[in-house]
C-alpha cells in the first residue's frame, strides 16, 4: 500500500508547477499594455509571478502541513526527534534559491535590455540612435564627472525604446508642483495634456523646475524621477490608441496626489487633426488650477 | 538608581517596585522593559496616524484632513513607525532583556551607556510629535525627508524631525557598541561562539549594520540640516549641489535599516520555534553563516531604491543581482525553520501561531522583494501601493508579528504570569486576517496606477482601497485583546512558575521575574541551547549532542 515518499514529492512537485503556470498566466493583475515596452514587462511579470506563486505555494503548503501533522496531541508531554541538521538537504536548498534568482536576474537583464536599458545611456542630447549608441561607452566614461569636459550639458538616459529608424517625436517635458507641461519643439505647441501619433517613438526631455517629480504611465509600464538638475531623456513608442493616466510617482508637495494628467495615443492622422487645431502657438492651456 | 539590593532576590513572583520602570535604572531587565513598554506607547501613536491615512483612503477625494496636514500624518507614521517602534523594539527591548542571560551575563557590558540609549528615545520621540504642535507644523517630507521637497517644507518642522532622528540614530549606535561588547566580551567562560543561542548572533550582525551604517545617516542629516538653516548646496541643485547624492547616503543606512528591523525577529523565532517544536534548531551552523552573509550584502545593495533616479545601467544591474542574492540566506533560514518543526510536537499556542504567520507574511513579502530587486519590474511599481504592500509584509508581517509572538513567549519571564491564550488567538486571528486583507489588495492598487503618499486618487481604485480601510480597522481592533490581556493578566494572571514551557536557554533556568543579576547563585553553563528532542532508542547519544551539528537526518 505504501507508496514511496519520493513519487509523492514528485507529483507535489508537478501539481505546483502546473499551478504556478496556471495562474501566471491567467490571473490578470495588470492593465492593458499600450506601449511598445509593456508586452516585454508582462512577459517577466507573467515568469516572476509563476515561480512565486510556485515558492509560496509549497512554502505554505509544507508549514500548513507540518503544523497539522505535527501538532502536540494533548496528553502528550514528549519531544520531537532529535534532528539538528542535515548537510545534503541544506545544500539542496541554498542551491535552488540561487539557480532561481541567478535565472531571474539574467532573465530580467534580458528584459531589461529589450527594454532598451542599457542602451539608454544618451550624451550631448543627440537624437541619432546608430550615433547614440556608439556614445555609450563614451558617456559611461564621462559620467564620472558631473558635466561633461566640453562644458555641455549633461543629459541623463532614462529606461525606454524606440523602434529603430522611424522619426522620433521629441517632447519637452516641464514637470512643476504640481503639473507636468508638454513642449512640441517642432510646432511650438504647448499643452497641458501629452499626445501622441499611434506607433511612433516618442523622445521625452524631462526637466523638473523646483523639487524631484515622477513622470510614470502605468498603460506604458514606464516609469522615470524627473530630477531639478538632471535633464532625462525617456522613450517610448505607443501601440494602442487611448487617453491613459499620466501620474506623478514622487512625493512632491501637499498636492502631489492632484498632480496628474493624460496622455492621448491618437491614430495617426487624428494627431495630424490635433496638431493643426493647437499650432497657432497658443500660450499654454496651462494647468493652473490641475486639481480638483 | 536602582542597584542590586539583597532583598529583591528573595522575592520571586511578588510584585516590584513599579517607580524603577521610571527610573535611570542600571539593569538591563528594567531597560528591555522600559524600551518595551515605551515602543508599544508609539506603536498606539503611529496605528493611530496609519488609521487617519486609511480613513483619508476611504474616499478617493482629500476631504478627511488638509493636503499638508496628509503629508505631516504619513511622515510622521514612518519615522515613529521605525525609529521609535520597531528599531527599539526588536533591539532595545529583547535585545537588552535577553542577551546577558544568553551570554551568562550578570548585565550588559556598559550598563550607564544602556539606559543612557533608553533615555534618549522618549525625549526624542516626543520632541517628533510635539512638532505638530509647536513648530507650526511637523516635516512634511515623508520619512525619506529627500531634498529638494525637504529644503521647501516648512523649515521648523524639517529641523526637529533631523534632530530627533539624530537623538536616535545615537540611541541605536550606543545600544549597538553595547551588544558587540556584551556578546564578544562578557560570555561566560566556557560558553564558545557557536554555543551561543541563535538571538546572539543575530544581534551580533544587527549590531555590525547599526554601527557601520547609522553614522552615514546622521552626517547626511546633518549636511541637510545645513541646507536648511545655512543655506549652503550640499543638496541644493539651484546652489550647485545634488539630490541624487542624498538618496545614495540616506539609503546607504535605510536599507540597512530594513535588516536592523528584521535580524533580530530571526533571531527571536529561531528561540520560540525550538522550544515550541520540542525540537532542535536545525541547522545551526548555516543559520550563523547565512546571518553574517545577510549582514554584508545589506550593505550593498541600497541602491535599489534608485532605480528611477537617473542611476547608471551598470549601477543597476549590479544592484539588482546583489539584492536578488540576498534572497539565498534569508531563505536558508526560512528552510531551517521549516525542517525545525517537521517532525516536532508542536505546541498550537499564540507565540508559534504568530511565529509561523511571520513566516507567512515574510514569504510572500521576499517573493515581491526578489520580484522589485529587478529593474524592469521596479521600473513599473516604485514609489507605487506595490513597495507599500511590499514593505509592510516585510515590517509588519515580518518584524511585528514576531514582536507579539514574542510577547506571548516572554511574558511569563518578565511577570511570573502566563498571558491568556484564548484572547492570545483572537489577537492573532483578528491580526493575521486584518493585515493581510489591509495590504494584499495594495499590490493590486500600485501594479494598476496608485502612487503611494497621496491624499487623492483615481476613482477606479475606490474599492480596493475601502477594502484595505477595513483591514487597517481589524488591525486597530485586534490591539483590544492585546491591551485587555496584558492589563488583565499582570492584575490577576495564572502564575507561570520559572519555566512554563520547559526551555533550556539560561533565561528560564532562574525564577520569574528574575532576580536583579540574573542568577541567585552562580551563572549556568549552557551549551546547548536546544538540546531538546528524543534521541532514537539505539543510537549513540554522545554523537547527537549540540557540538556535532551535522548528523546524517536518518530517523
Amino acid at each position: 500500500m505504501a507508496i514511496p515518499s519520493a513519487l509523492i514529492t514528485l507529483l507535489i512537485g508537478i501539481a505546483l508547477t502546473l499551478a504556478g503556470l496556471w495562474v501566471g498566466h491567467n490571473v490578470r493583475l495588470l492593465p492593458i499594455d499600450a506601449s511598445a515596452n509593456a508586452p516585454v514587462y508582462d512577459a517577466l511579470f507573467e515568469v516572476l509571478f509563476t515561480i512565486g506563486t510556485i515558492l509560496f505555494l509549497g512554502i505554505v503548503g509544507l508549514l500548513v502541513y507540518s503544523l497539522v501533522r505535527f501538532r502536540r496531541r494533548s496528553g502528550d508531554s514528549g519531544d520531537g526527534l532529535a534532528i539538528e541538521g542535515n548537510l545534503p538537504l541544506e545544500i539542496v536548498w541554498t542551491a535552488i534559491p540561487a539557480v532561481v534568482v541567478l535565472f531571474v536576474g539574467i532573465y530580467s537583464y534580458d528584459i531589461y535590455e529589450r527594454m532598451g536599458g542599457m542602451a539608454s545611456f544618451h550624451d550631448h542630447g543627440a537624437h541619432d540612435h546608430a550615433a547614440m549608441a556608439a556614445m555609450v561607452q563614451e558617456a559611461s566614461v564621462a559620467s564620472a564627472a558631473s558635466t561633461d569636459p566640453d562644458g555641455q550639458e549633461r543629459i541623463w538616459g532614462g529606461i525606454g525604446q524606440s523602434a529603430s529608424g522611424a522619426a522620433v517625436l521629441p517632447v519637452e517635458v516641464t514637470a512643476m508642483q504640481f503639473a507636468f507641461i508638454f513642449h512640441y519643439p517642432d510646432s511650438g505647441i504647448t499643452a497641458g495634456e501629452l499626445h501622441v501619433p499611434l506607433g511612433q517613438s516618442v523622445q521625452l526631455r524631462m526637466e523638473a523646475k523646483d523639487v524631484i517629480h515622477a513622470f510614470w504611465v502605468p498603460q506604458f509600464r514606464l516609469k522615470q524621477d524627473v530630477i531639478p538638475g538632471q535633464p532625462t531623456l525617456l522613450t517610448f513608442t505607443p501601440t494602442r490608441a487611448g487617453t491613459y493616466p499620466i501620474v506623478c510617482a514622487e512625493l512632491c508637495g501637499p498636492y502631489h496626489g492632484g498632480m496628474r494628467s493624460s496622455v492621448v495615443v491618437h491614430e495617426p492622422d487624428g494627431f495630424d487633426a490635433w496638431l493643426q487645431s493647437n499650432r497657432p502657438a497658443q500660450v499654454a492651456q496651462a494647468p493652473a488650477a490641475p486639481f480638483s | 538608581m536602582t542597584v542590586a539590593n539583597p532583598a529583591e532576590l528573595e522575592q520571586g513572583l511578588q510584585p516590584q517596585g513599579w517607580l524603577k520602570y521610571f527610573s535611570f535604572s542600571l539593569d538591563h531587565k528594567v531597560i528591555g522593559i522600559q524600551y518595551l513598554v515605551c515602543g508599544f506607547l508609539f506603536y498606539f501613536i503611529g496605528g493611530a496616524l496609519a488609521g487617519v491615512i486609511r480613513t483619508e483612503l476611504a474616499s478617493p477625494l482629500s476631504d478627511f484632513v488638509s493636503r499638508d496636514t496628509y503629508n505631516e500624518v504619513l511622515t510622521l507614521h514612518g519615522t515613529i513607525m521605525i525609529f521609535l517602534w520597531i528599531v527599539p523594539v526588536v533591539n532595545g527591548a529583547f535585545g537588552n532583556y535577553l542577551i546577558p542571560f544568553y551570554v551568562g551575563a550578570r548585565d550588559m557590558a556598559f550598563p550607564r551607556l544602556n539606559a543612557v540609549a533608553f533615555w534618549l528615545i522618549p525625549p526624542a520621540g516626543i520632541l517628533l510629535i510635539s512638532s505638530y504642535f509647536l513648530a507650526g507644523a511637523a516635516s512634511q517630507s515623508g520619512w525619506t525627508a529627500y531634498p529638494p521637497l525637504s529644503l521647501t517644507t516648512p523649515a521648523a518642522g524639517q529641523i526637529v524631525w533631523i534632530l530627533s532622528v539624530l537623538l536616535l540614530g545615537g540611541s541605536s549606535i550606543f545600544g549597538g557598541i553595547n551588544f558587540i561588547a556584551t556578546v564578544l566580551k562578557l560570555r561566560r567562560p566556557g560558553l564558545k561562539m557557536m554555543q551561543l543561542p541563535m538571538f546572539c548572533w543575530a544581534m551580533l550582525g544587527t549590531s555590525i549594520l547599526v554601527v557601520l551604517s547609522t553614522p552615514v545617516l546622521a552626517g547626511t542629516l546633518i549636511l541637510l540640516s545645513f541646507d536648511i538653516i545655512a543655506h549652503t548646496g550640499f543638496f541644493n541643485p539651484a546652489l550647485g549641489g545634488n539630490v541624487v547624492v542624498y538618496q545614495h547616503l540616506f539609503w546607504f543606512y535605510s536599507h540597512p535599516a530594513v535588516y536592523i528591523m528584521v535580524l533580530p525577529a530571526f533571531g527571536l523565532v529561531s528561540e520560540i520555534l525550538p522550544v515550541h517544536a520540542r525540537k532542535p534548531l536545525f541547522g545551526y551552523t548555516t543559520m550563523v553563516y547565512s546571518i553574517m552573509a545577510i549582514v554584508v550584502l545589506g550593505l550593498i545593495v541600497w541602491a535599489h531604491h534608485m532605480f528611477t533616479s537617473g542611476t547608471p545601467p551598470w549601477m543597476r544591474l549590479f544592484f539588482t543581482i546583489a539584492t536578488s542574492f540576498i534572497a539565498v540566506p534569508t531563505g536558508i533560514k526560512f528552510f531551517n525553520w521549516l525542517a525545525t518543526l517537521w517532525g516536532g510536537k508542536i505546541a498550537l499556542n499564540s507565540a508559534v501561531l504568530f511565529s509561523c504567520a511571520f513566516i507567512f507574511n515574510f514569504v510572500f513579502g521576499g517573493i515581491t522583494g526578489v520580484a522589485l530587486a529587478q529593474v524592469p519590474f521596479d521600473i513599473h511599481v516604485h514609489d507605487t501601493y506595490f513597495v507599500v504592500a511590499h514593505f509592510h509584509y516585510i515590517v509588519y508581517g515580518g518584524s511585528v508579528f514576531v514582536i507579539f509572538a514574542s510577547l506571548y513567549h516572554w511574558y511569563p519571564k518578565f511577570t511570573g504570569r502566563l498571558l491568556n491564550e484564548d484572547l492570545g488567538r483572537a489577537h492573532f486571528l483578528l491580526t493575521f486576517i486584518g493585515f493581510n486583507l489591509c495590504f494584499a489588495p495594495q499590490h493590486w492598487l500600485g501594479l494598476n496606477g496608485m502612487p503611494r503618499r497621496v491624499a487623492e486618487y483615481d476613482p477606479a481604485f475606490t474599492t480596493w482601497n475601502q477594502v484595505s480601510s477595513v483591514g487597517a480597522l481589524l488591525m486597530a481592533i485586534s490591539t483590544l485583546p492585546l491591551v485587555i490581556n496584558v492589563v488583565l493578566t499582570a492584575l490577576a494572571g495564572p502564575v507561570a512558575g520559572d519555566n512554563p514551557w520547559r526551555a533550556l536557554t539560561p533565561e528560564w533556568l532562574t525564577t520569574s521575574p528574575p532576580p536583579v543579576e540574573n542568577w541567585a547563585g552562580e551563572a549556568p553553563l549552557v551549551t546547548e541551547p536546544y538540546g531538546y528532542g528524543e534521541h532514537p532508542g539505539a543510537m549513540d547519544l554522545s554523537g547527537l549532542s549540540g557540538r556535532d551539528l551535522w548528523s546524517t537526518g536518518k530517523s
